[in-house]
């Protein structure tokens, strides 16, 4: 064929695109990746800079910024065991109040809900993620704070005998750890729910199928079929919503007293690593130690929640390569289990 | 069926226990769901009781002044640079966002650095916002750079970091969704790859790619914690972006914490707006993406 094709200036075929035809399409291809290449440098380079800013308090503190706990802007000493454990309680209250209700959530609309109810129904608890973090901070201190108040005086009273979780009515703050994972707990449920409703759904039918067939009930069924597959990603689902509770700032300062100190039980007031930097902040500007601290305390949130959810990705990952190994290795349109959940409005935390 | 001979009511019964856990355990599904939904109608609730009745002309027309006593005013430049805010920081996030996401899905595909990409947005989405407002300090509002410490469009340059990652992934679902076929009858009938993109692929899945950036700008207009490190706060009305500004988050952030019962009830109006705001946005992206062709 090559004979029959005229060729034109510079030995050129006449199918072949002139140089100036070619042009907009090479400049629209290293456009585009100088735009991806230009992301991925920007972020490396906020993190070297913030690591900078931090290498004060580094140098000054060491690891005790981490592991002891003495946090006092009066002295300038600056040791934030009381934030990070204050991050970690108020962060596990968050899971083990919101997981159980997300998944729940989660199997009722995939498995039990009538078909036709399914979307409303997902909507709205996809509905709680767009409210913004600020509101539910108003909420949670002239609402939900006030009106727990009596509950959380009987339930210290009664439990009093529990280490950390009753000290006696007499100690709660209207600020505390308790209210902060509460708040927590609802704003990570619209996540681990559209992770979790989108693993399940991958579940196949073939096997719930076989479980019904075999005489089990909807439960068996569910037990049997469904969560044994969507375990990993369940997992992953409930880490992202871990990493979502660490880093919610906003929320979190308005509700959970704000004291640098290491509260006895979870009705006590406290702070978290986000918390602090937002509320000590304005006064740190011109104190450099200070600004520092606050710095690592980012840095800190910063890795943190970066390793959580590079674990958690490799949960959901998992779980949906086995998926699709189980369907006989067909990869599901659009693989990607968390991209679903994006899409689903589910994103960002504050 | 009970006439045929190999019956199947000779299955043996499923026995009362077996029953009885499936009764209970339906039950506490669905009430797990009704408690995941009862934090919903509650919050809006509040909203309307607590918030409906500060909304009137006033509210919307005059500016917070400061005032402890007296008229504390109402929250004009609050929506206002709210909306200049988004509106910058959508400027350059949907269309930076759809660029990376068109070269992951045209371009990038499968290749190691596509995957690096993918991988580190993923990571993006879930650095909390505070990190990002925590970033454009460092960089830009201690330095000063424009002249100015706190600005709006540094500000807006937060948001963007935010909204990138969804605005991407987002974007990278529905471009995948379109099918192979259209692109390859467009590049048989001899047109260059980069009006296949514009002229094809784009506009296939239009809807899509304007529900996933209404979403993103949804989430960014609801952020408190990056702004207060970038933009900080102020009274006026202003339209210059390099001048500290007045946003809805920040505004009620500031009013939940003043002693003064009627500045918090302005918050509470405040919520409302932005909470009507923020779900408008959200109904109509999932409107548009109802009515979308792909998916």
């Amino acid at each position: 064929m090559e004979a029959s094709a005229t060729t034109v200036r510079g030995d050129r075929s006449v199918l072949e695109r002139s140089p100036l035809g070619r042009l907009p399409d090479r400049l629209l291809k290293w456009g585009l990746t100088a735009l991806a290449v230009l992301i991925l440098l920007l972020i490396a380079y906020f993190f070297i800079r913030l690591i900078g800013e931090s290498t004060t308090s580094i140098n000054t503190f060491g690891l005790s910024f981490l592991f002891r706990n003495d946090w006092d802007a009066s002295r300038n000493i600056y040791h934030g065991a009381a934030l990070v454990i204050g991050t970690l309680v108020t962060s596990g209250i968050a899971l083990m109040i919101g997981v159980p209700v997300a998944v729940a959530a989660a199997l009722f609309l995939t498995e039990l809900c009538p078909r036709r109810a399914r979307p409303a129904l997902g909507m709205l608890v996809d509905l709680l993620a767009a409210v913004p973090s600020v509101v539910y901070g108003l909420w949670g201190v002239f609402v939900l704070g006030p009106k727990l108040e009596p509950v959380e005086r009987w339930f210290a009273n009664t439990f009093s005998f529990i280490p950390w979780i009753g000290g006696g009515a007499s100690a709660i703050t209207p600020g505390n750890y308790f209210i902060a994972g509460l708040i927590l707990a609802i704003m990570i449920l619209p996540i681990v729910s559209a992770i979790s409703r989108e693993v399940i759904a991958t579940v196949p039918s073939e096997n719930k199928e076989a479980a019904l067939a075999l005489g089990a009930t909807r439960w068996e069924m569910i037990r049997m079929a469904v969560l044994p597959y969507a375990r990993p990603g369940i997992t992953g689902g409930a880490m992202l919503g871990l990493g979502r509770a660490i880093g919610e700032t906003i929320a979190v300062v308005l509700v959970i007293g704000d004291a640098p100190t290491l509260g006895h039980h979870i009705f006590s007031q406290g702070y978290t690593l986000a918390s602090v930097i937002a509320n000590e902040f304005g006064e740190a500007a011109n104190v450099k130690i200070h600004a520092s601290a606050l710095f690592e305390a980012g840095l800190v949130l910063f890795i943190l929640t970066l390793i959580i959810n590079v674990i958690a990705r490799w949960f959901v990952n998992r779980g949906a390569r086995s998926m699709r190994a189980a369907r006989g290795g067909s990869a599901a349109p659009g693989g990607d289990v968390m991209v679903a959940a994006q899409a689903a409005g589910v994103g960002g935390a504050e | 069926m009970s006439s045929g001979g190999m019956s199947l009511s000779r299955l043996p019964e499923i026995s009362a226990r077996r029953r009885r856990t499936d009764k209970v355990m339906r039950a506490s599904l669905l009430v797990g769901t009704v408690i995941a939904l009862i934090p919903l109608v509650l919050i809006i609730y509040y909203l309307i009781y607590k918030g409906l009745g500060t909304w009137n002309k006033n509210f919307f027309t005059t500016d917070p002044n400061g005032n402890f006593f007296g008229n504390h005013g109402g929250i004009r430049s609050a929506i206002v640079g709210t909306l200049e805010i988004v509106c910058l920081a959508t400027l350059i996030a949907v269309p930076a966002g759809i660029g990376v996401a068109v070269w992951l899905t045209e371009y990038g595909k499968q290749s190691w650095f596509a995957s690096l990409v993918r991988y580190f947005v993923d990571v993006m989405t879930g650095v909390p916002s505070i990190v990002f407002g925590l970033f454009i300090y460092i960089v830009l509002v201690i330095s000063h750079t424009g002249g100015s410490g706190f600005a709006a469009w540094k500000g807006a340059l937060a948001v963007t970091l935010l909204m990138l990652p969804i605005v991407i992934r987002s974007a990278e679902v529905v471009l995948l969704l379109v099918p192979n076929n259209l692109r390859e009858a467009a590049l048989a009938l001899g047109a260059p790859r980069w009006r296949v993109i514009t002229r094809v692929v784009l506009p296939t899945s239009l809807s899509g790619l304007i529900t996933g950036s209404l979403l993103a700008v949804a989430r960014g207009m609801g952020e408190t914690a990056p702004l207060l490190f970038t933009v900080s706060t102020a009274f006026v009305l202003t339209g210059n972006l390099n001048t500290q500004m007045n946003t809805l988050p920040v505004q009620i952030y500031n009013d939940i914490k003043s002693p003064e019962p009627s500045i918090v009830a302005r918050a509470w109006g405040a919520a409302l707006t932005l909470v009507a705001l923020v779900l408008i946005l959200n109904v109509i992206a999932r409107l548009i993406a109802r009515r979308s062709r792909l998916g």
